[in-house]
């Protein structure tokens, strides 16, 4: 195979699409390159992402008020007292602001967003719009609704239950209602792309699934198998447990379902960037994508490896040995479509780099366009995720786990994963997305590349602090500013160091909060800019990889088939543990203890 | 399909790096004893207190004269709120919840178990080095969350 690529096929001119995008000025007269694309489509792409850049701005301002809540211990030593923002904002208390923290993060941000991103990245790929308004307008309703239903339950604080919501503590019910109701939004987007699917099929008879609208839809199938665990959870235990139908419930087994969706749900919120990553940004460094094939299988992989949730679960009481060790195995395996991400996406990015100029074994990094805010906040957060991946084998290994559950180094932890990777290239991406979908050009380049570095750095604090803290045994998800084991400390024990630990989370999430606030300003800046774009709006998909589609195995293609693999391997795995667990052990009536 | 040569290389050194962490591992738990909390049996929440051996929680001498713990976690303390052990005491800790989920995680040990209604949770610890302890709830309970520890002291009685 040759080095040299075929002309580009995604920049070749494209049929002119009807009606045009755009107000109905002449001024604005601008589109964007998705064949038979209509405005209301368009408009369902924004308000999914705008609900996730509220929850956006929701979580950052809990998040602050978690920093000052850590460096609470500072101020009292210099300036003699200490201040409550959390009473300043009108919450009744930590865990509150905790609860929406994980909520708008968690859930909100990162669901909306897949369903945003992905949605748009399926018509590209498949070059036209998806099939059913009905269900595009109602997921877009949806997850409004079910987003609003469970933040006024928060708000008012009768959900104070955090993110996890363990039964048998029982928030009010429309806060349930309004989660199912958010996951409905992500199944009708699924059920969208398979009917786009299967009229594409009908049209192309023979071809091959377009890589772009491949990766994105089994994205969905993934999160699709990977939520029935919570849907059973909240379905056919949590609500007739609330209504009163039944009186009690499993503490322990609802754990478990709760889990099965929890730990693919990472994948959920990693595959957009993954997308974004392999389909994106070798053509935004204006370097290449090696293999079709091999893009194809890490996607499968994480479809298939749905089945580790029991290692969120090492330390609970009523899981066996066999459970443990089995998904333990599993888990070392996941490592597996990362460490291939990681070849993949550096390949691709020196490929880009050696055609800007650079020489030598590392010169051309610094020839990559770091001045373009959607590129360098991308390659940041690669960063932070090469140190949260290997945190998170630290997590996943067995004994060592006993060190660190439930301790603030999970947080540290997550805050490179889903806090920087995922956060931190989506608001890189964010950078290109928000003018392709307004027409505007983006507002505040140079502050906006100074955002992603601001994040970073602050992150590399935080994790750093909440790492040490954890380490020594510092419990996460706890008011640390007035816990009284905290003062416990002397020379030598492991409470001396959680000072600094607090310190330095506290001055990282500070920065990180004045990160985001940047964001916001740049995208505010962009969406009310006057100054807009005049022509087509291009979407940065890499070309033709190096290695194509005719290299690639056609069984890969056969959705339905690894659809019904992942599930009954799923079904296998968890069927392991449930047959130990057996029988159900409904014990529990609720609590509400806030 | 074709797999680039260096990156072949690059999952075969993966694959060697996980086969060497996992070896590690089970030559935690087979060499050092070091073990995952398994099943210990499971318990009505509501009838905890009067259900043997919770009915008395404490430090107690158990019938093949181990040392164990038997602790009781309610939102948002431990019954005991703190016992006394000599140095190089290896304790057995039982413990159980009668409302929501708790955690124990004693910091300076290695101690770290879930505490589930209607499950009972089972750990040995040993406590070399003589100090205060601190026996921590790490698992939200509530709004009094933070206030729910208990003390350890390892001295020479």
């Amino acid at each position: 195979m040759t080095d040299t690529l075929e002309p580009a096929t995604i920049d070749a001119p494209e049929p002119v699409p009807e009606p045009r995008i755009g107000t109905p000025t002449e001024r604005t007269s601008w589109r964007v390159d998705i064949p038979g694309i209509r405005q209301a489509d368009i408009r369902a792409v924004k308000w999914q992402l705008y609900l996730s850049l509220t929850g956006l701005a929701l979580g950052v301002l809990m998040g602050a008020l978690q920093a000052s809540n850590r460096g609470d211990f500072i101020l009292e030593e210099w300036f003699g007292r200490s201040i409550d923002l959390y009473d300043a904002v009108g919450l009744q208390s930590y865990y509150q602001g905790l609860t929406l923290h994980g909520v708008t993060l968690a859930l909100v941000f990162t669901f909306t967003f897949a369903n945003a991103f992905l949605s748009l990245t399926t018509m590209k790929g498949f070059g036209r719009p998806l099939v059913s308004a009905a269900a595009r307008d109602a997921s877009v309703t949806l997850a409004w609704i079910g987003v609003a239903m469970a933040g006024i339950a928060i708000l008012a604080n009768e959900a104070t239950v955090l993110f996890t919501f363990y039964p048998p503590l029982q928030a009010t019910s429309i806060f349930y209602v309004g989660a199912v109701l958010l996951v409905i939004s992500t199944w009708l987007v699924l059920l969208n792309m398979l009917l786009t699917l299967r009229a594409w099929r009908a049209d192309h008879p023979g071809e091959r699934i377009p890589l772009l609208s491949y990766v994105s839809i089994m994205s969905y199938i993934m999160w699709f198998l990977a939520s029935l665990g919570i849907a059973i959870e909240i379905l056919v235990f949590v609500l007739p447990w609330l209504w009163g139908w039944t009186d009690t419930i499993d503490p322990q087994f609802t754990r478990i379902l709760f889990w099965f969706t929890g730990h693919p749900i990472v994948y959920f919120w990693l595959l957009p960037i993954y997308v974004s990553w392999y389909m994106f940004l070798p053509k935004q460094v204006g370097g290449k994508l090696y293999s079709d094939g091999l893009t194809r299988m890490v996607f499968l992989a994480f479809l298939l490896l749905l089945p580790v949730g029991v290692h969120h679960q090492f330390t609970d009481p009523g899981i066996p040995f066999s459970s443990k060790t089995i998904q333990w195995v599993l888990t070392f395996a996941i490592f597996y479509p990362s460490v291939i991400t990681l070849f993949s996406v550096v390949a691709s990015l020196e490929a880009g780099g050696r055609a800007r100029g650079g020489k030598g074994w590392l010169g051309w990094i610094w020839k990559l366009p770091w001045g373009d805010p959607a590129v360098s906040g991308q390659l940041l957060a690669g960063l932070g995720f090469m140190l949260g991946g290997i945190s998170g084998l630290v997590n996943a290994s067995y004994t060592i786990n006993l060190t660190v559950h439930n301790t603030a180094f999970i947080v540290g932890h997550f805050h490179l994963t889903v806090g920087t990777a995922v956060a931190l290239s989506i608001m890189a991406i964010c950078y290109w997305l928000v003018p392709y979908l307004t027409g505007k050009a983006l507002w505040g380049r140079q502050l906006a590349v100074a955002q992603g570095w601001l994040w970073i750095l602050g992150v590399m604090f935080f994790s750093r602090g909440q790492m040490q803290g954890g380490i020594e045994g510092m419990p996460r998800r706890t008011n640390i500013a007035e816990a009284p084991y905290a003062e416990q400390f002397s020379d030598g024990n492991a409470l001396e160091s959680w000072r600094w630990a607090d310190g330095l989370a506290a001055f990282g999430g500070t920065i990180m909060f004045i990160s985001a606030v940047c964001f916001f300003v740049v995208i505010l800046g962009t969406i009310f800019n006057r100054t807009q774009v005049s022509t087509v709006q291009r979407m940065p998909v890499v070309e033709r990889p190096v290695h194509g589609v005719r290299d690639t195995w056609a069984i890969l293609d056969q959705v339905w088939v690894w659809t019904l693999i992942a599930g009954l391997l799923s079904a296998l795995v968890y069927g392991e543990v449930i047959f130990h667990y057996l029988p159900i052990n409904d014990v529990s009536s609720g609590f509400r203890l806030w | 399909m074709h797999i680039d040569k260096y990156e072949r290389w690059f999952m075969l050194a993966t694959f060697i790096f996980l086969v060497i962490a996992a070896g590690a591992l089970i030559v935690s738990v087979v060499g050092h004893h070091a073990a995952l909390p398994e099943p210990a049996g499971r318990i009505d929440p509501d009838e905890v207190r009067t259900t043997p051996p919770f009915d008395q929680p404490g430090l107690r001498t158990a019938p093949d004269g181990s040392t164990e713990l038997i602790l009781i976690g309610q939102a948002w303390q431990w019954t005991p709120d703190e016992v006394t052990v000599a140095p190089g005491t290896e304790v057995t800790i039982k413990a159980t919840s009668v409302d929501v989920v708790h955690g124990i995680r004693i910091p300076d040990t290695n101690a770290n178990v879930m505490v589930i209604p209607g499950q009972i949770s089972e750990i040995d610890v040993t406590f070399d080095d003589p100090g205060l302890y601190s026996l921590i709830c790490h698992e939200y309970c509530g709004i009094g969350h933070h206030n729910m520890y208990m003390n350890i002291r390892v001295e020479e009685s």
